[in-house]
C-alpha cells in the first residue's frame, strides 16, 4: 500500500531524516526518511543488518555442533535456533521421527522458550507504550515505570503489579528451559536424532508448583492486551494499519503448531495461497530478493511475485491462520480475536501484542499438559539412521517462522548454510508499517521524542530481534537528524542510552 | 622413608619418582596439563612449575630427591600458571561456548581453577586446519595445545605412531603420519588410546557431542584439582 514510499522520485531535492542506530544487532539498524520542503514524507526505509555472518562461519564445522553453535545467534530466543538446527541435523543423520520422549522434551523446551520471549517482549519492552501512551512522558515509559506502578499498573481484581507479573512469567519460562537444558541461556539438550536427558521427577514437580498461577497470569495478559487494543480507536484502526499475506507452520489438522508442521500461507482475506507444504520444499514457494539499500533480504511468495508476495510471520500470522488452538483457554481467546477480524484476518500491527499473549497462554497450557505426561520423565532418547547430505529444519520461533538449511560433505562438515530468520520475513511488513506511521504521524511536523517513538512502536510490534538487543528498559538509543534539501542540518534530536534527550 | 617437603608438608617418595608422582601419591595437587601419569612425562606445558630450593623446575620431570623444599601453591607460581593458561587460550581458537568438550576439558577447567577472568593477551586467531577425513575421528587443530599426549599414546600404547609435532615455536603444529597427511589415510582407529587421551577438544569421536547434560559433566561441580586427585591421586584405584 505504501510501496510508493520505498523509493522517492527526485531524491536529491529532499530532506533526509536518519534514525541511526535504531539499535545494534550484529551490526546496525536505522530508519531513513526523505521529506520535501513542507515536511511531507516521500520515502521511508528500515535498514537492518541481520545475522548472516553465521551462515559463513559455520561452514567447515561438523554438523553435530550446529544446534549448540547457532543458538549463539541470539540471547533471547537461542532455543529456537537450537531446535531449528536440531531438526535439520536429525535429517542429516537420517532420522525422520523422534522417540515420544525426545519429541515431547523438545516441545516442552520450545513452549518454555516462546513463553519467556513473549513475556519479555510484551511486559518489559512494549507494555509501557501501550499502558502509558506512545507519546507519554519518556521518563516513565519503561519497565521501571511499569514496575513502580505509574500511573496504575495493577490488574483489575488483582493487586499484583503488571510489571511484576511479566517478570515472573518470564522467569518461569526460563526455569523450564533451565530444567531441560541445564542453563537458562545457551544450554544443551537436542542432539542428532534426539535429546540428551529426560526430566527428573523433582524437576517436573518443581515446575508443576507454579503452573496454574502462570496460566492465570497468561489469561490476565490476554485480557489486558485485548482491552488495550479494543479500547483505543487509534490503535485498532489506524496505527501501522497495513494489510498483508501471512505465513506460518500449521498442524495436519489445522491446529496452531509451534514446533513441527507444514507451511500455510494465506492472503489478506484469509484465503489459502498454499497449504500443508512440506517445509523441506520451501524453496519452491519462497524466494528471497536483495535490495541495494539494506543488508537484509526480502523473502516473498513465489506465486505472487516479488512486488505482491511479501507476508507477515509471527503471533499475528499464527493466530490468524490456524483453524484452532489445541488448548482450551487459548482457543477461547482465539475465538474472541477472530471475531475482531469479522471473517478475515486481523491486520492491525498492534494486534500482534494481543495475538502474542494468546500464544503465551497457549504455551502455559501446553507446558502443563506436557509436565503431566509421563513420557517426559524417561524412555528412549535417541534414534539413529542413515546419513544424508542435506537437512532443512523449520520451527515457529517466537517472532515467526525460522528456517535452517544445511548441506554437508562426505567428511561431515557443513558446506552450505541458509538461515531465514523470522525478522527477515517481516522486513517488508516493518517497512510498510513505518511508512504508514511516518505518513500518518510525522508528515508535515517538527520532530519530537514522542514522534520518534511512534516509529519505534511500529517496529516494536513485530518484536524484531533488533529490539531485544538494546531496548532494555525502553531506552533504545536513537539519533535523528533533519537535514534540509541542501544537506544542512536544521534539527537534531538524540535519545541517549540512559534515556535522556539532547540536541 | 625418604621425604621431600611440599609447601611445608612432608611427602614421602620412592627412588625414581618425580615430584609430581610423589605429590599425586600423597594427594597433593600440582596443576598439570601435558602430564598424564599413564605416560612418560613430557615437561612442555610448564603449568606444573614449582620452586625447588629456590629454582623453578617442572614437577612432572624433576626427580624427587632428599632435601628438596618444594613450593607449589604460591601466588607467584599461580599467577604465572594463569598467564600460561591465558597464552594457551590466545594461541589457538578455543571457543568454549560451542565446543562439545566444554565441561569436560582440562584447559577450560584450569582456566576456572586459576580464576582466569579474561584472555589478557591479544588473540592470535591462527588459521588452523580441521581434518575431518577420517570416518570416525575428527581432528580440530584449532583446539590443539601441543601437549603431545596423542603422540605418546599412539607411539607407546597403540604402537601406531600416527601423530607428531612438526614446525618450531609458533609454527609448531600437530601432523598425521600418512602419505597424504590426512587422518583417513592413517591407521588410526576410533578405539585407539590416542583418541581417548586428548585433554581438550582437538581429537574427537565423530557424530557425537553434547550427550552428557550440563550439570553432569566432569568439571561441572568439581574443580580439576579434586578430579585429578580422585583419578590420579594415591587414593585412586587407577
Amino acid at each position: 500500500m505504501y510501496e510508493s514510499l520505498e523509493t522517492a522520485d527526485n531524491r536529491e531535492n529532499l530532506k533526509r531524516v536518519v534514525i541511526d542506530p535504531v539499535s545494534r544487532v550484529e551490526g546496525h539498524g536505522k530508519v531513513t526518511l526523505l521529506m520535501d520542503e513542507e515536511n511531507h514524507v516521500r520515502e521511508a526505509r528500515l535498514h537492518i543488518v541481520e545475522f548472516r555472518g553465521f551462515e559463513r562461519f559455520i561452514r567447515g564445522r561438523p554438523y553435530w555442533e550446529l544446534p549448540v553453535l547457532v543458538q549463539r545467534l541470539c540471547g533471547i530466543c537461542p532455543v529456537s535456533h537450537h531446535l531449528a538446527a536440531a531438526k535439520a541435523v536429525d535429517q542429516l543423520v537420517g532420522v525422520d521421527e523422534l522417540t515420544a520422549t525426545a519429541d515431547k522434551l523438545r516441545r516442552l523446551l520450545h513452549f518454555g522458550q516462546v513463553l519467556q520471549s513473549h513475556a519479555l517482549h510484551f511486559y518489559h519492552l512494549s507494555s509501557p507504550d501501550l499502558l502509558f501512551g506512545i507519546d507519554s512522558d519518556a521518563k516513565h515509559r519503561n519497565i521501571v515505570g511499569v514496575l513502580s506502578g505509574y500511573p496504575d499498573t495493577s490488574l483489575e481484581g488483582s493487586k499484583m503489579n503488571i510489571g511484576l507479573q511479566g517478570v515472573k512469567l518470564r522467569k518461569y519460562g526460563q526455569e523450564v528451559i533451565r530444567a531441560i537444558t541445564g542453563k537458562r541461556i545457551h544450554g544443551t539438550g537436542a542432539i542428532p536424532g534426539g535429546f540428551n536427558k529426560a526430566l527428573t521427577v523433582e524437576e517436573r514437580d518443581a515446575l508443576l508448583v507454579d503452573i496454574d498461577q502462570i496460566i492465570e497470569w497468561g489469561n490476565a495478559g490476554v485480557n489486558l492486551t485485548r482491552h488495550l487494543f479494543l479500547s483505543n480507536h487509534e490503535y485498532r484502526n489506524h496505527f501501522a494499519a497495513i494489510r498483508s499475506n501471512f505465513m506460518g507452520l500449521i498442524r495436519s489438522d489445522g491446529a496452531m503448531e509451534l514446533y513441527h508442521g507444514r507451511l500455510r500461507a494465506t492472503d489478506e482475506h484469509g484465503a489459502a495461497i498454499f497449504d500443508h507444504v512440506d517445509y523441506r520444499d520451501y524453496q519452491d514457494v519462497l524466494r528471497e530478493v536483495v535490495k541495494p539499500w539494506t543488508y537484509m533480504k526480502f523473502p516473498y511468495i513465489v506465486s505472487l511475485g516479488e512486488a505482491k508476495g511479501w507476508y507477515r510471520v509471527g503471533p499475528l500470522a499464527r493466530v490468524n491462520q490456524c483453524d484452532f488452538i489445541p488448548t482450551p483457554l487459548a482457543e477461547q481467546a482465539r475465538q474472541v480475536f477472530a471475531e475482531e477480524g469479522g471473517g478475515e484476518p486481523v491486520h492491525s500491527s498492534l494486534a500482534f501484542h494481543w495475538a502474542r499473549m494468546i500464544e503465551l497462554l497457549h504455551c502455559a497450557e501446553g507446558i502443563k499438559e506436557l509436565l503431566l505426561d509421563p513420557d517426559i520423565l524417561g524412555g528412549e532418547l535417541v534414534v539413529q539412521g542413515e546419513k544424508r547430505m542435506e537437512g532443512i529444519g523449520v520451527i515457529e520461533a517466537p517472532r515467526g517462522t525460522l528456517f535452517h538449511h544445511y548441506q554437508i560433505n562426505e567428511d561431515d562438515l557443513v558446506v552450505k548454510a541458509n538461515l531465514i530468520v523470522s525478522t527477515t520475513s517481516n522486513n517488508q511488513a516493518m517497512n510498510e508499517s513505518i511508512r504508514q506511521v511516518a505518513v500518518r504521524y510525522l508528515d508535515g511536523r517538527t520532530l519530537t521524542e514522542g514522534l520518534l517513538n511512534h516509529i519505534e512502536v511500529a517496529i516494536r510490534a513485530y518484536d524484531p530481534c533488533l529490539s531485544c538487543a538494546t531496548h532494555a528498559l525502553g531506552k533504545m538509543p536513537l539519533q535523528v537528524e533533519l537535514l534540509d534539501a541542501q544537506g544542512e542540518r536544521v534539527s537534531r534530536l538524540a535519545k541517549n542510552s540512559d534515556g535522556s534527550l539532547s540536541d | 622413608m625418604k621425604t621431600i617437603t611440599i609447601d611445608g608438608r612432608s611427602i614421602p617418595f620412592e627412588e625414581g619418582q618425580t615430584i609430581m608422582d610423589a605429590a599425586l601419591a600423597a594427594d597433593v595437587y600440582i596443576p598439570h596439563l601435558c602430564h598424564n601419569p599413564e605416560f612418560t612425562p613430557h615437561g612442555s606445558c610448564k603449568l606444573c612449575n614449582v620452586k625447588v630450593n629456590g629454582r623453578t623446575c617442572s614437577a612432572c620431570t624433576m626427580l624427587a630427591a632428599e632435601g628438596q623444599d618444594v613450593i607449589n601453591n604460591s601466588k607467584e607460581l599461580n599467577d604465572a600458571r594463569r598467564a600460561i593458561t591465558q597464552m594457551l587460550f590466545v594461541e589457538g581458537n578455543h571457543i568454549c561456548p560451542g565446543c562439545e568438550k566444554s565441561g569436560n576439558c582440562q584447559l577450560q577447567a584450569l582456566g576456572y581453577h586459576f580464576n582466569m577472568l579474561d584472555a589478557h593477551f591479544p588473540y592470535f586467531y591462527p588459521r588452523r586446519e580441521v581434518d575431518a577425513s577420517h570416518p570416525d575421528v575428527l581432528l580440530d587443530r584449532d583446539r590443539c595445545i601441543l601437549c603431545e599426549l596423542c603422540v605418546r599414546a599412539s607411539r607407546d600404547v597403540d604402537h601406531k605412531n600416527v601423530f607428531d609435532i612438526a614446525g618450531r615455536g609458533i609454527n609448531a603444529h600437530l601432523i598425521v603420519n600418512s602419505a597424504t597427511g590426512k587422518l583417513a589415510d592413517s591407521v588410526l582407529e576410533v578405539d585407539d588410546k590416542a583418541v581417548e587421551v586428548c585433554p581438550v577438544g582437538a581429537i574427537l569421536v565423530k557424530h557425537h557431542g553434547y550427550e552428557v547434560p550440563i550439570g553432569q559433566r566432569l568439571y561441572d561441580h568439581h574443580d580439576i584439582a579434586e578430579i585429578s586427585l580422585m583419578t590420579e591421586g594415591g587414593g585412586s584405584d587407577e
